[in-house]
């Protein structure tokens, strides 16, 4: 019989010891913080599940998570169709090709809070100039500042900006993976362009769409830099997303009992929603 | 279905071709026959597939004309020709089942469902998928991919011709020989004239009843398989069929003789024209070894089961002989014996001898 040797376990010891430090431990002194009660000094008092409960059932975090919600359902809506069509007339072969997709690259290239900072000057009503373009010249009252709706659009068209060629370069990999034949065979069986596109394009930029989805859930759903930089979450609450919600409770208020209570509960929402999509996504292959 | 003739056809990839190494195609003039099973056979790079795809209307040719039933059809894109094509890796839509493959092409002309249903239920039987029709069509193997491709072919019962660009590419060995009976076996049933494209001579010989033998954009020959075999046209025709190819051998002609190394050769008939260089061609089955005729040194003997290749030296020249039973030994030395109705000449490449009565 073969002698079965579990030393090969100590090759493992590294990467556990690189998570313990940089997610495991972190994540228990969360966990540590959400279930007591701290003013300072190392003193705690436990306090169970009482974060949980507040949390669960404050009105201030529903309208944030709706806020949220509202947020990465509209930023997926426009970003995916329009990065799939943008992707589709993007040119597959020639001199264009490494100009549009070093063009795609760009905006992605640039730091959250200067893209923050870019869109904040872009839109000052008197100087910037989309700011002065829509008060001086268009006439529309727009200020960021003042009116919700202003920056709601604001801060939708500039994650728009940043984050759609994401979806265009993952759906591009995509189109290009797919070998001329197909196109050939389809133009023989006389599909039309929307049988093309639904029965070749569409199934061939599943994995990447499904991937692009997740990643554009995921980090939309856990925004933090750029609106707080653009709108520092104003006017009053209407921009105060899950995230700048959070450094409010923990940092402006020092709550860190259910600042810690609410992280664990955001955590838990993305997990859910990312694993309940990817699930859903992905269950159909195996059949 | 209809009959093809193509007329004057030449295609370039260059934007502006003026010499004739710009053309992947030189020159083709060509009937296809109404029902024929041809083969296009030819090595790669040798202009078949651009051929194969200006039929079909995926290319539009530099110059000539493309007749289907003496309709002249150029300027029409695919859809609007009725021809179907087998590519080399199966094409099928992924998240359709195998049903609504099959009826795909019909869908999309409009036709109505119950004749849909009709078609693809008899094209399915013939292809042995009539099990398969529910499953998703992404989960089968690369031969029932493929078979899939050629059921979308086959579906529209209108079409004027089938094309298949070297479709048994990806398939397993033992899958290839199961299909390409198949393949032949559809033809007879269904009658469409069928193009098969490919570089792997066995797979054009056993299919077509017409191989046409392409090389550098050019026709080499047409003919029926025994035609290729016995009388290639050109040198590179005897040298890409059969295996061993025929031996090629430099020689001069004095007074109407063909001497091989010194040694008159008797030719299958009267040589005709004069000038450039000569060569005789003979094929490895009708090289014997006798008593008289140029001399050699044995190189190697091969045994492959049924009968051995036997390599002579002549010289520098290599020639192969097919030797059934008793294959002399390495290093021997022998005289080469070859039958006169078998032996050609070829001036420039192209046969120069009368055909022997």
């Amino acid at each position: 019989m073969k002698t079965v040797n579990q030393r090969a376990w100590f090759f493992v010891l590294p990467v556990l010891l690189l998570v313990a430090f940089n997610a495991l431990v972190p994540m228990m002194t969360v966990v540590n913080y959400s279930v007591q009660e701290t003013f300072g000094d190392n003193l705690f008092f436990w306090e169970g599940l009482r974060w949980f409960e507040q949390i669960l059932t404050s009105e201030r975090f529903h309208a944030a998570l709706g806020r949220q919600f509202l947020f990465t359902g509209i930023i997926l809506l426009i970003e995916i169709p329009l990065g799939i069509i943008i992707a589709l007339s993007m040119p597959r072969k020639g001199f264009w090709v490494p100009v549009c997709l070093v063009t795609m690259a760009l905006p992605m290239l640039i730091p959250w809070n200067v893209v923050g900072a870019m869109w904040n000057i872009f839109t000052l009503p008197r100087l910037g100039l989309a700011g002065y373009f829509l008060n001086e010249i268009v006439g529309i009252n727009y200020n960021m500042t003042q009116s919700p709706l202003a920056a709601w659009i604001t801060i939708i068209v500039m994650d728009v900006w940043h984050w759609t060629s994401l979806v265009v370069l993952l759906c591009y990999a995509g189109l290009v993976s797919i070998p001329d034949a197909y196109y050939q065979a389809a133009k023989i069986d006389g599909a039309s362009n929307w049988s093309v596109f639904r029965y070749i394009q569409l199934p061939k930029m599943k994995t990447v769409l499904t991937i692009a989805i997740l990643l554009r859930f995921m980090d939309s759903f856990n925004i933090y830099t750029e609106p707080f930089v653009l709108t520092g979450g104003g006017p009053g609450n209407s921009t105060t997303l899950l995230s700048i919600d959070l450094v409010k409770i923990a940092l402006g208020q020092f709550d860190l009992g259910p600042a810690a209570a609410m992280s664990l509960i955001y955590f838990a929402i993305t997990l859910l929603v990312s694993w309940l999509f990817y699930t859903l996504m992905t269950r159909e292959d195996d059949k | 279905m209809a009959k093809i003739t193509l007329s004057q056809l030449r295609h370039s990839y260059a934007p502006a071709p003026k010499a004739p190494e710009d053309y992947a195609l030189k020159q083709i003039d060509l009937d296809w026959e109404d029902g024929g099973a041809y083969a296009l056979l030819g090595p790669s790079g040798c202009g078949k597939s651009t051929l194969l795809n200006i039929i079909s209307g995926l290319l539009h040719p530099s110059e000539g004309r493309i007749l289907f039933d003496d309709r002249d059809v150029t300027d029409l894109a695919p859809d609007q020709r009725n021809i179907a094509q087998v590519f080399q890796f199966p094409v099928i839509y992924d998240t359709m089942r195998v049903y609504d493959n099959l009826a795909f092409p019909l869908r999309n002309r409009g036709v109505d469902e119950v004749r849909v249903d009709a078609r693809v239920r008899e094209i399915a039987k013939m292809l042995e998928l009539t099990d398969l029709l529910q499953t998703k069509a992404a989960n089968l193997a690369p031969d029932n991919k493929q078979k899939i491709s050629m059921g979308r072919g086959l579906v529209r019962d209108d079409v004027n011709v089938i094309m298949f660009d070297e479709p048994l590419t990806v398939i397993d060995p033992h899958l290839k020989w199961k299909l390409r009976s198949k393949l032949k076996e559809l033809h007879q049933r269904v009658r469409a004239t069928m193009i098969y494209v490919t570089h792997d001579q066995t797979e054009a010989l056993t299919f077509a009843d017409q191989v046409v033998v392409m090389q550098d954009g050019v026709i080499v020959q047409i003919g029926t398989p025994i035609e290729l075999f016995e009388r290639p046209a050109h040198t590179f025709v005897g040298h890409f069929i059969g295996s061993p190819g025929m031996n090629v051998l430099p020689c001069d002609i004095q007074g109407g003789t063909a001497l091989l190394h010194g040694e008159p050769i008797a030719l299958e008939g009267a040589v005709t024209g004069d000038g450039g260089i000569t060569q005789l061609g003979i094929r490895p089955e009708f090289v014997t070894f006798g008593s008289t005729g140029p001399q050699a040194t044995i190189r190697q003997v091969s045994d492959i089961g049924r009968h051995a290749v036997v390599e002579a030296k002549l010289g520098e020249q290599s020639v192969h002989a097919v030797v059934e039973s008793n294959p002399p030994a390495q290093g021997d030395t022998v005289h080469l014996t070859f039958d006169p109705s078998q032996t050609r000449l070829y001036r420039d490449g192209w046969l120069a001898t009368e055909a022997c009565q």
